[in-house]
């Protein structure tokens, strides 16, 4: 039964999704708009999505105990590759994550994508396309969560990566659309490189692909080693890690909705949900942890740094994703994945939330950019109370959700860093806990400029007259909000904290210790709202000193450093692009040159050999005579040698 | 006669006699219709074969590597002791039906559009002569009849492409002269290719005395110094047809100069005919000489990955940039190969299949890319979703499938690939699969330029004149591919499992 919810979960969005494809992509005239093929692809879209909701609620209603079900797809000699599912109450808790967030922007989209008065006549926004990729987008990542086979979980983690490229892709009004979606899908794939290899490896060492089977395998302590950083490297390309976060940043030219997709539950969430799965291996493998670490604490601060000095509200988020994607992989450096867990849900609320708010922001004001927005606190009162709850999450405010899970971090990787409990050597603790301390309070800084940025002041356009969005887009956020203020005070419910400790109770390692607690109440909550509220003051009273400047400015020159990330982008390119490109053109000349050319080079001197020796024979009659003599006289000079020697 | 014999001669006979009665009708459409007919009739027989006793479980030791489900074997030439010996397993039989289907939809490709050159009757009864050629190929089970029907490629082929083919370069020679330039250096390579096979062909025969395979794989009765010539010349030879960097140069000029079923045709299935027979005769009849080559055709293999990937980043023609894939594509297969594994060999089996179905359904919309707008330049085309948004979508799924995307076919051959290449182990290996990995996210790399230059972005002038819609041959001839590649996906068994049991029996002669 619970086997059998595990393949709807993703079967039903698949189905959606290629239904959705059958549909003709464009109106066909000039009609456009509300043709019966945009109404049939919401019906798909909203279906499909609602109903894996409904199943992911009723496989965390119905199971109990971990499940295991799946038949062989494939049966190589010595190697076995399971068509499964692999079903626990994380998995289930995901589940319903994500199917939330794929409904809320299914029917955001709806209401998103909708020709305005104000459009031209020409806009068309290829609707039918576009909701049958979210199903699509939807069911890789529902199969990325229920897989119970590495090879499956690649299928769904690769899906996911060109859904996301076509759906970044998607507004043809935008000339920096297909780059950006070009570079999303190049650079997880880099990291992809990795991550089929590590699968290679741990698949050929335990002779299945079967992701129990791969646990319960005794591994090489060098090849385990080997595969955990080798599947670092696919995370890092998934959930944006640095060094392979640079493209999530230019991800933002996607429709807001997708954004929304990307960095709440799906495709981010995923590389940290594969560590979570995978977390024995890790655990036996303190190298590949203590890389995760460092590779966490960089990402965490330089995600915060870099979005303290943006001007476009979801770059903005967008940079708050990768740091706080930091916390996560944070918390799994230090040998915490229900704490990891509890992060990835709430800020799939949160982020789902306050991407959805600035989506009716953009709406309204017709522009990402703050500079040119201001005061809308009092003609978007919904939109304004929505991104307050989702900032205050995003920075940690007592009590709503991102409170409770970034305390759940911060308090493991203190211990981790005080008494050396986690698997990773002390000073991966020590980094983390740093870091994350360091993070919150310019978190707070950020999150504070945002909301004053936007929402106070004077409205800096006089001429626009910003409302509330309609229903459709209103509602999604309104319910968002609910999980994002109060999905924190979940982990006092023990049937909630159960279901995340499920991975961790797996461990082999902590038999001695009680259950991780998600929550930590104690002393140790100060300091994090101490920083809190140092970050969250300075942004005020740099903005309090003037409204109508910039808080950002008190960054000096480190501004456009900051605005840039880092440069890292120019980075990339100088040295993977740039060379990667001229070794193709160098590539191409040489096969031109050299192996075609001593193709046809042989081809020619043959031709001018023949010649050559077709002119010879073309001689005048004395020379002709002259060769025929000589010839006779070889002839005969032979027979005679050949004659004396026998 | 019995069943399994009578089908095996008919899924020659069929199109070869096809081939002579659209030759022989005088009107044009009527004889178009006829080969069609005969094409569907033959992929039917093709599926047959499959049908029968496939006892593969009752293996015991001392029984042969080559266990064929139908075998025919009649004396041909008594004096010279050669015989008419066909037979079909699970290595043959994808391929086999593969061959059959891509002709047939070139054949109903053709019953809508004739390219320029010549009568559509001439091309329909040409396809049906490669055809009968490479599906001997694959059947045949004994070495000098491999030989004959993979000569009989050839020619027809070159006049597909010299008669029907050609498109002008801007500033070189003209589109005909540019297409019989093609059709001569694929003719002239492949024939070089041909001399070694028949050296290396007549090497075994005179050194083991027999020309039958089914006797001959497992290197019975061969020294090892004539395994070792014996691969040197057959692998040589059939690295020229598959194409094996550094020996590919005449594919490129060939798809680009073909019409477009001469196109699916050539990369479709005519390639498969060099890696088919690289497993069934140079490993089989040669293993000592298969392990004494390995790590060169893996180098070899790993570098064409590589340099087609390389090259197809700096490509600005969208045939060329197709057939130089085939050459990264072609090298995952051959980095199966040369493993000498049971998951290398399963990955070079679903990799030919997989090959044959995407860069199939891509030459044919490339075709019909440059049909529509007249030109294959990537520097003029550009929007093709904006003005034809199913074609763009169709183009966009054959890039995604040929970039390996797991979940459609590509993908399986080349993770297996990568998979085998590891599972061997050792340094040597391990580097051979990190960098085969690393030309995936090169071949990635390329297939996206090529979406984000002809699909995205404003449309061009050329791409702007692009009508909609699709006829209805173009969507009956693509949507069997797009299925296929959707299919074998998902389903990987549909391909390996049918070849489980004779790979199993190859790789225990190999030890």
């Amino acid at each position: 039964m619970t086997g059998l919810l595990g393949v709807l979960l993703p079967a039903v969005p698949l189905v959606a999704g290629l239904a959705g494809l059958l549909l003709p992509p464009a109106p066909r005239g000039a009609a456009g708009g509300e043709g019966p093929a945009r109404r049939a692809a919401v019906a798909l879209g909203v279906t499909g999505a609602a109903g894996a909701l409904a199943v992911a609620v009723a496989l965390l209603v119905t199971l109990d105990t971990p499940t295991e079900a799946g038949t062989t797809w494939l049966d190589l000699a010595g190697l076995r590759i399971t068509l499964g599912v692999r079903l626990d109450g994380a998995a289930a808790l995901v589940a319903v994550a994500v199917a939330a967030v794929a409904l809320a922007v299914q029917v955001y989209s709806v209401g998103y994508l909708r020709r305005g008065p104000h459009d031209d006549l020409d806009v068309d926004h290829r609707y039918p396309p576009y909701a049958a990729q979210i199903s699509l987008f939807t069911a890789a990542m529902l199969t990325v969560v229920v897989a119970g086979d590495l090879i499956l979980l690649l299928v769904g983690w690769e899906v996911m990566g060109i859904c996301s490229y076509l759906l970044i892709a998607h507004d043809r009004r935008l000339p920096e659309a297909p780059a950006a979606a070009t570079k999303a899908f190049l650079v997880t794939r880099v990291g992809d490189v990795g991550f089929l290899l590590g699968i290679a490896l741990l698949g050929v060492s335990a002779g299945s692909f079967r992701i129990a089977d791969v646990l319960a395998h005794d591994h090489a302590t060098g090849t385990l080693t080997a595969a955990c950083l080798l599947l670092l490297a696919g995370v890092a390309g998934k959930s944006a890690q640095f060094p392979l976060h640079t493209w999530l940043p230019d991800a933002m030219a996607g429709p807001t909705p997708i954004s929304a997709l990307i960095h709440a539950a799906t495709m981010v969430a995923a590389g940290v949900y594969a560590v979570t799965r995978l977390f024995p291996l890790f655990v036996a493998a303190p190298v590949a942890l203590a890389v995760l670490g460092v590779m966490a604490a960089t990402t965490l601060l330089l995600g915060a740094f870099a979005a303290t000095a943006q001007d476009d509200l979801k770059r903005v988020l967008a940079w708050s994703t990768v740091s706080q994607i930091g916390y996560m992989t944070g918390a799994l450096a230090v040998g915490a994945p229900a704490a990891a867990l509890f992060h990835l849900l709430t800020h799939a609320a949160f982020k789902a939330l306050l991407f959805l708010a600035a989506g009716a922001v953009i709406h309204a004001v017709g522009t990402t950019l703050m500079s040119r927005m201001g005061g809308l606190r009092r003609s978007m009162p919904v939109t304004f109370w929505c991104t307050l709850v989702g900032l205050g999450a995003l920075a940690g405010l007592p009590p709503l959700s991102g409170f409770w899970s970034k305390d759940g971090v911060l308090a493991v990787a203190q211990t981790a860093a005080l008494d050396g409990t986690g698997p990773a050597p002390a000073w991966v603790g020590w980094l983390v806990w740093l870091a994350g301390l360091l993070g919150v309070a310019v978190t707070a800084w950020y999150a504070t400029r945002l909301l004053l940025r936007t929402f106070f002041g004077e409205l800096r356009e006089p001429l626009l007259h910003p409302h509330d969005p309609p229903a459709l887009l209103r509602w999604p956020v309104l319910l968002l909000a609910v999980p994002a203020a109060l999905l924190g005070l979940a982990a006092f419910l023990p049937a909630f904290a159960d279901r995340l400790a499920v991975p961790a109770a797996r461990l082999a390692v902590p038999a001695d210790g009680p259950a991780e607690e998600l929550v930590h109440l104690g002393p140790a909550l100060l300091l994090p709202t101490v920083l809190l509220l140092a970050g969250a003051g300075l942004a005020w009273a740099g903005w309090r000193r003037d409204p109508t400047e910039d808080p950002a400015r008190a960054l000096g020159p480190l501004r456009p450093v900051l605005a840039a990330g880092f440069r890292l982008d120019d980075v990339q390119h100088t040295l993977v692009v740039r060379p990667v490109r001229a070794l193709g053109r160098l590539a191409r000349t040489a096969d031109e040159t050299v192996v075609d050319g001593a193709v046809t080079g042989t081809g020619r001197a043959a031709r001018g050999l023949g010649g050559g020796l077709a002119a010879l024979h073309r001689a005048a009659l004395p020379r002709a005579a002259a060769g025929v003599l000589a010839g006779a006289l070889l002839i005969g000079l032979a027979a005679v040698l050949i004659g004396v020697t026998s | 006669m019995r069943f399994g014999e009578f089908l095996l001669l008919a899924v020659l006979a069929v199109p070869a006699v096809g081939a002579v009665a659209v030759a022989a009708i005088p009107r044009d459409r009527a004889a178009r219709l006829v080969g069609t007919v005969v094409a569907g009739l033959t992929l039917l027989l093709a599926a047959l074969l499959a049908t029968g006793d496939r006892s593969w479980t009752t293996w015991a030791a001392g029984t042969p590597a080559v266990r064929p489900w139908h075998r025919l074997d009649l004396p041909w030439v008594p004096g010279l002791d050669l015989r008419f010996h066909l037979g079909v397993d699970g290595i043959s039989w994808p391929l086999v039906v593969l061959t059959a289907l891509l002709t047939l939809l070139c054949c109903g490709y053709t019953l809508w559009r004739v390219p320029p050159g010549g009568s559509g009757r001439a091309l329909v009864a040409l396809l049906l002569v490669v055809e009968v050629g490479i599906l001997g190929t694959f059947l045949a089970l004994d070495l000098v009849l491999f030989f004959l029907f993979f000569e009989v490629v050839l020619l027809p082929m070159y006049a597909i492409i010299a008669g029907w083919g050609g498109s002008a370069v801007p500033g070189g020679p003209s589109a005909r002269d540019a297409a019989r330039a093609a059709a001569r250096k694929f003719a002239l390579y492949t024939l070089f290719g041909s001399v070694l096979l028949l050296v290396g062909v007549y090497v075994v025969v005179a050194a083991a005395g027999t020309a039958d395979l089914v006797a001959l794989t497992g290197g019975a009765g061969l020294s090892r110094g004539t395994q070792l010539a014996a691969f040197v010349l057959l692998g040589l030879a059939f690295a020229v047809k598959s194409p094996l960097w550094p020996l590919h140069s005449w594919l490129p000029d060939a798809h680009t100069q073909a019409p477009t079923v001469g196109s699916v045709v050539l990369a479709g299935v005519l390639l498969k005919m060099g890696t088919y027979g690289l497993i069934r005769v140079a490993v089989g009849v040669a293993p000592e000489g298969a392990r004494w080559a390995a790590p060169v055709l893996g180098a070899l293999a790993v570098t064409a990955i590589l340099v087609g990937s390389l090259v197809c980043l700096a490509q600005t023609e969208l045939k060329r940039l197709i057939a130089y894939s085939s050459v990264g594509h072609m090298g995952f297969v051959l980095l199966g190969i040369a493993t000498l594994t049971a998951t290398g060999l399963q990955a070079a089996l679903i990799g030919n299949v997989a090959h044959g179905v995407i860069t199939g359904l891509l030459f044919f919309l490339a075709g019909a890319v440059k049909d529509r707008t007249g030109t294959g330049s990537l520097a003029e085309l550009s929007g093709l979703r904006e003005t034809a948004p199913r074609l763009a979508g169709l183009l966009a799924f054959a890039a995604i499938a040929s970039l390996g995307l797991p979940g459609l076919a590509g993908f399986w051959g080349e993770a297996l690939a990568v998979v085998a290449a590891v599972q061997v182990g050792g340094a040597f290996w391990t580097t051979l699969a990190v960098l085969a990995a690393l030309g995936g996210a090169l071949t990635a790399a390329y297939l996206l330029r090529l979406l984000r230059r002809v699909t995205h972005g404003r449309p061009s002038p050329a791409v702007g004149r692009v009508a909609p819609g699709l006829a209805g041959a173009e969507l009956t001839a693509w949507a069997p591919l797009v299925l296929l590649a959707l299919a074998i996906g998902l389903a990987p068994t549909l391909v390996l499992g049918v070849a489980d049991a004779p790979v199993a029996a190859l790789v225990e002669v190999l030890r």
